[in-house]
């Protein structure tokens, strides 16, 4: 079982959801960690949430990308230790440099706060082993910056290289077929791995549909996947 | 002594806020208007007094925090 | 600073009669600060002075009411130890002037109402008013407000999940913000804000404080005139950011045992708490100027005891708790101040650079504000509408209906609000006639919903009333819940005016009638009055916000039909279609009474749906209202994105009075085995008729043409993205 702690920031607010799926999948509840922390030894898998770290001024993930944590992080992912970003995580991941590419303001400058489907890219890592490869599975995406960029070299080198772990995908019938990559993502790219597939970052939220009465339980595999690693 | 930091997204990368207000400008009637890019300005209060030492800082906490080098450039004027 | 004269305590807001009672009190002319904390409490924001006779008439009492009206939010017991807490409250004037930090920060005063009782908040909702669609105006309002709800709402992590939203030209340069948020607190860690402990220290946290909104609450109680806008800089500006470290430091705070009393600065600021700590402790206060954290340079006493500036809180603390405290205050970087202590004396007094600027008697400051029986004229009675003629038919009317503004689909709008965060929602925005949101850790849920429809309380005051809080009761009721209480977000013009005071009159003998018959206490609320531009005034908005428990979330209901399921109407169909929205967008009139409210049916069918919502006999759900049985059938169909066939209408009443017509205590089921429910209503003495089944990608009128389910939501989803394109 992964030792794993959740990353607090000041302005986190998805902490709770994401412990809530981790614990559902584990059968233990995650450890969570206060931002001026600067050791995490003993941690298998650390877990950046989403929220609006300290307000998400300046720019989205800019600051706690600075913060004594974020150094740790580093030491841990050096060591070939695994990290999941979600959303404002993702957005901390790339501002830390951990991650290639930026999180800029959606394509029609509104937050956007609905379920997007999104495509399973390859099903070889500690956390799709419970998807199939190439399956489409719903998540809710709650966000003001989600249009991932980088230049197209990078974006080149993330997809030959099988960096890109899931894209927004086409849903079945309904409002929200039409019109999937909402936020103008590059390539339609929601989430990316780092080259070892240590490190994910994506934007939407598998954490917050890991319940039939919430509306289903497409994330829940996610979490199973790093349950079993 | 004060700087002002300016920092602007990159030529090149996409900036829909500036594309937004470029639009409603048109739409105002200031057809005149063509490219537009929003950027932000952030103004530092400092204690040093050398203007080059000065400078050198605040470059250095614009790399560090204030710009992402990734998407954005950024420029570094010190008034006294 | 000017002199104190009668003449400055009017521009303050206080008419003669009021600064001679403010004289007699003083026993000498007071200080201009003294005057500014006279001008604030005794405003209508803060003193209740025009509605407080009638506030007292709705009944507010149950067996499950914990704390009525009288404390910062009401609070609840919803079972298993728990307690729901929650309140609605409107930010209008500041929306009009600057809409999205008139906006946000409405969102952020709701929030603190509620987590200064000791609630974690788990829902916002919004009931919204605007004007015209046509005018540019109401684009700017509706864009900036929608914007700074979102913006503080997704930024502090409490998911919206509901609302409203109406549009009509009276609300054209006065539109209506009433946010409602609600949070949930063990019933043993209720904190309130009762003020004790002679010597206690009295403690300042949160943001700093500037010139901020100075006389906001008196701004909140006159009419706009054409210079409202040079009003701009007087406008707060919310940071939802500390709001959130603020709510996470005072959760934190209140698992210790240091609190001894606490209440958020709202409108009036340092004023308004700590006055109404002191006073409602029966204590006196001293605070001492030079230690609250400033933001600006030079501010004067009145300008910081009438400072708005947001997310700032009150606390008396246990003095040997108070190191603990700053600790954890200090640990989510929120400012700490010791900034006076609680004494004996029954007065405030406040001390800046070793002056003292206000010595008030508290007692009387509260006793003695003004009350006010205003005059009211009840306006009579509309005559019922008579019949009608359908210029357009089914289609033309059915799809016109479903693209005006007032029914169009919200989605634009919950798109932009975070629904889902905390992992709790289990009915989203358009799911169900009410938010569902679960109570963590256990298998119980809320739910939630805010109702009124102010052109029937412009036609009909005291219907209107009662109609609202039917409304919301069949909401909750439509999903399976156990409604329980109600805060209400009373918006009226100018009570000076007896019309404008007898609409008023008129609401609260149909709520409380209504809250009467249902079992649904009153237990916060909040009044906005003058809302009037250039003397013209708003429909009459009794806004209803409402809490229900259903105790086994996996049975709330929601709208979404599939296919093979039969439909059932409960409730008399009259064809009632005087003021009905078919009436004002196909015959462009707004006329006639509107529908009738016979609370005995809405207990008796509402009881009915609920009773078998609960044993699982129904699939889905839907009250009936704006836009009457069509409207709800597609709202159905569409959210199951399944078609339907229905029977033809009834002999007995015209087609487009079936189909349109408003009448209330009616319920859309959609259910498998159709012969249970018609015998056990039938049994019951509950009207109830098969109007057709499920299935199929259109809407089919038996010897009808079908509508495709793709036209519908066409026409459903078109207006809002059309307007902002």
């Amino acid at each position: 079982m992964l030792q794993t702690g959740i990353l607090i920031f000041p302005g986190i607010n998805r902490e709770r959801d994401m412990a809530i799926a981790v614990e559902q999948s584990f059968g233990k509840a995650p450890k969570l960690i206060w931002h001026k922390e600067t050791d995490l030894t003993g941690l298998d898998l650390v877990i950046i949430p989403g929220g609006f770290s300290f307000g998400d001024y300046l720019r989205c993930g800019a600051m706690a990308a600075q913060s004594p944590v974020m150094q740790a992080v580093k030491t841990h992912a050096a060591r070939g230790g695994y990290v999941l970003g979600v959303c404002n995580g993702f957005q901390i991941l790339t501002e830390a440099g951990l991650l290639p590419g930026a999180l800029l303001r959606n394509a029609g400058l509104r937050f956007l706060s609905m379920d997007t489907m999104l495509s399973v890219e390859r099903n070889d890592t500690i956390f799709t082993a419970h998807y199939q490869k190439g399956q489409v599975f719903r998540a809710p995406l709650a966000h003001g910056d989600g249009n991932y960029t980088a230049d197209p070299a990078t974006l080149d080198r993330l997809e030959g290289e099988g960096l890109v772990a899931f894209r927004y995908a086409p849903g079945a019938g309904g409002a929200e077929s039409q019109n999937y990559n909402r936020n103008g993502s590059a390539r339609a790219i929601a989430g990316i791995y780092s080259p070892n597939h240590r490190i994910l970052g994506l934007m939407p939220h598998p954490e917050d549909l890991v319940d039939p009465l919430m509306g289903g339980t497409d994330g829940k595999p996610l979490f199973d996947s790093l349950a079993a690693a | 002594m004060k700087a002002i930091v300016t920092v602007m997204l990159k030529d090149g990368v996409l900036d829909p806020q500036g594309k937004a207000i470029g639009h409603a400008l048109n739409n105002l009637g200031f057809t005149q208007v063509g490219d537009v890019r929003a950027g932000k300005i952030i103004e530092l209060t400092l204690t040093e007094s050398d203007p080059l030492v000065a400078k050198a800082g605040v470059e250095d906490m614009a790399k560090m925090l204030l710009a992402n080098m990734v998407i954005e450039s950024f420029k570094v004027e010190i008034a006294s | 600073m000017k002199p104190v004269t009668a003449e400055l305590a009017k521009s303050f807001g206080l008419n003669a009669e009021e600064y001679a009672k403010v004289l007699t009190i003083m026993g000498r002319t007071p200080s201009f600060t003294e005057l500014g904390i006279f001008s604030v409490m005794w405003s209508e924001h803060c003193s209740y002075k025009s509605s407080r006779v009638w506030l007292k008439t709705l009944p507010t009492k149950a067996p499950w009411v914990i704390h009525g009206p009288g404390e910062n939010a009401g609070v609840i017991d919803i079972g298993e130890g728990l307690a729901a807490i929650f309140k609605m409250e409107s930010h209008n004037h500041p929306s009009f002037i600057e809409p999205y930090q008139g906006a946000a920060t409405g969102v952020g005063g709701i929030l603190r109402d509620v987590f200064t009782m000791g609630a974690r908040p788990i829902a916002n909702l919004n009931a919204l008013r605007f004007g015209d669609p046509k005018l540019p105006v109401t684009k700017r309002v509706v864009d900036g407000v929608v914007r700074g709800i979102g913006g503080y709402g997704n930024c502090v992590g409490v998911p919206t999940v509901g609302g409203e939203v109406n549009f009509h030209p009276a609300y054209n340069g006065n539109p209506l913000v009433n946010a409602m948020t609600v949070g949930i607190a063990a019933q043993d860690k209720i904190f309130l804000s009762a003020a004790a402990g002679i010597g206690n220290p009295v403690v300042y946290v949160g943001s700093k404080t500037g010139r901020d909104g100075i006389h906001g609450a008196t701004m909140a109680s006159t009419e706009f005139d054409a210079n409202s806008a040079e009003k701009r800089p007087t406008v707060q500006v919310g940071d939802p950011f500390t709001e959130k470290l603020l709510i996470e430091a005072c959760l934190e705070l209140m698992q210790t045992d240091a609190i001894v009393a606490i209440q958020d600065m709202g409108a009036a600021g340092l004023t308004s708490s700590s006055v109404e700590m002191a006073g409602k402790g029966g204590v006196g206060i001293e605070l001492n100027l030079d230690n609250v954290p400033q933001r600006e340079t030079g501010m004067s006493a009145y300008e910081m005891m009438l400072s708005e500036s947001q997310e700032r809180m009150l606390l008396v603390l246990k003095p040997e708790r108070s190191e603990m405290a700053r600790a954890i205050i200090e640990k989510w970087d929120l400012d700490y101040a010791i900034i006076g202590k609680i004494t004996d004396t029954g007065r405030i007094v406040i001390t800046h650079k070793g002056v003292v600027e206000a010595d008030i008697e508290l007692a009387p400051l509260s006793d003695e504000a003004p009350l006010y029986h205003r005059p009211y004229t009840s306006a009579a009675k509309p005559a019922p509408l008579g019949a009608t003629h359908d210029p357009v038919g089914f289609e033309a009317a059915l799809l016109k209906l479903m693209a005006c503004p007032d029914i169009a689909s919200r989605r634009w709008i919950f798109d932009q609000y975070d629904s889902t965060v905390g992992g709790q929602t289990v009915k989203r925005p358009a799911q169900a006639d009410a938010a569902i949101v679960r109570l963590e850790g256990t298998n119980r849920a809320l739910a939630i919903t805010t109702d009124c429809t102010p052109r029937y309380c412009a036609a009909d005051a005291e219907a209107g009333g009662a109609q609202a809080v039917a409304e919301a009761w069949r909401n909750i009721t439509a999903t399976g819940a156990l409604p329980l209480a109600v805060t209400d977000n009373m918006n009226f013009g100018n009570p000076e005016k007896p019309e404008i005071m007898g609409q008023f009159v008129d609401a609260i003998q149909g709520m409380a009638a209504a809250c009467t018959a249902l079992d649904f206490p009153v237990v916060s609320g909040n009044v906005s009055l003058y809302n009037e531009t250039e003397g013209k005034g708003i429909l009459p908005t009794p806004a209803i916000g409402a809490v229900g428990v259903i105790e086994d979330a996996s049975l709330a209901t929601g709208l979404a039909i599939a296919p093979g399921q039969q439909l059932i109407l409960i409730g008399d169909t009259k064809g009632a279609l005087g003021q009905s929205l078919w009436l004002r967008e196909i015959l462009g009139r707004e006329d006639g009474a509107p529908p009738e409210v016979n609370l005995l049916s809405e207990r008796e069918n509402g009881d009915f749906v609920r009773e078998h919502i609960l044993n699982g006999a129904v699939q889905a759900c839907h009250d009936l209202s704006d836009g009457g049985l069509a409207i709800a059938l597609v709202e159905m169909a569409l959210a199951g994105d399944t078609g339907l066939t229905l029977h033809p209408s009834p002999e007995h009443i015209p087609a487009h009075a079936y189909w349109f017509g408003e009448d209330q205590a009616r319920y859309v089921l959609a259910v498998s085995n159709p012969t249970a429910i018609l015998t056990a209503a039938h049994a019951a003495g509950i009207p109830a008729r098969h109007i057709g089944h499920t299935g199929g990608d259109s809407l089919t009128l038996t010897g009808g043409n079908p509508i495709s389910l793709a036209t519908l939501r066409d026409a459903h989803e078109g207006f809002f993205p059309a307007w902002f394109a």
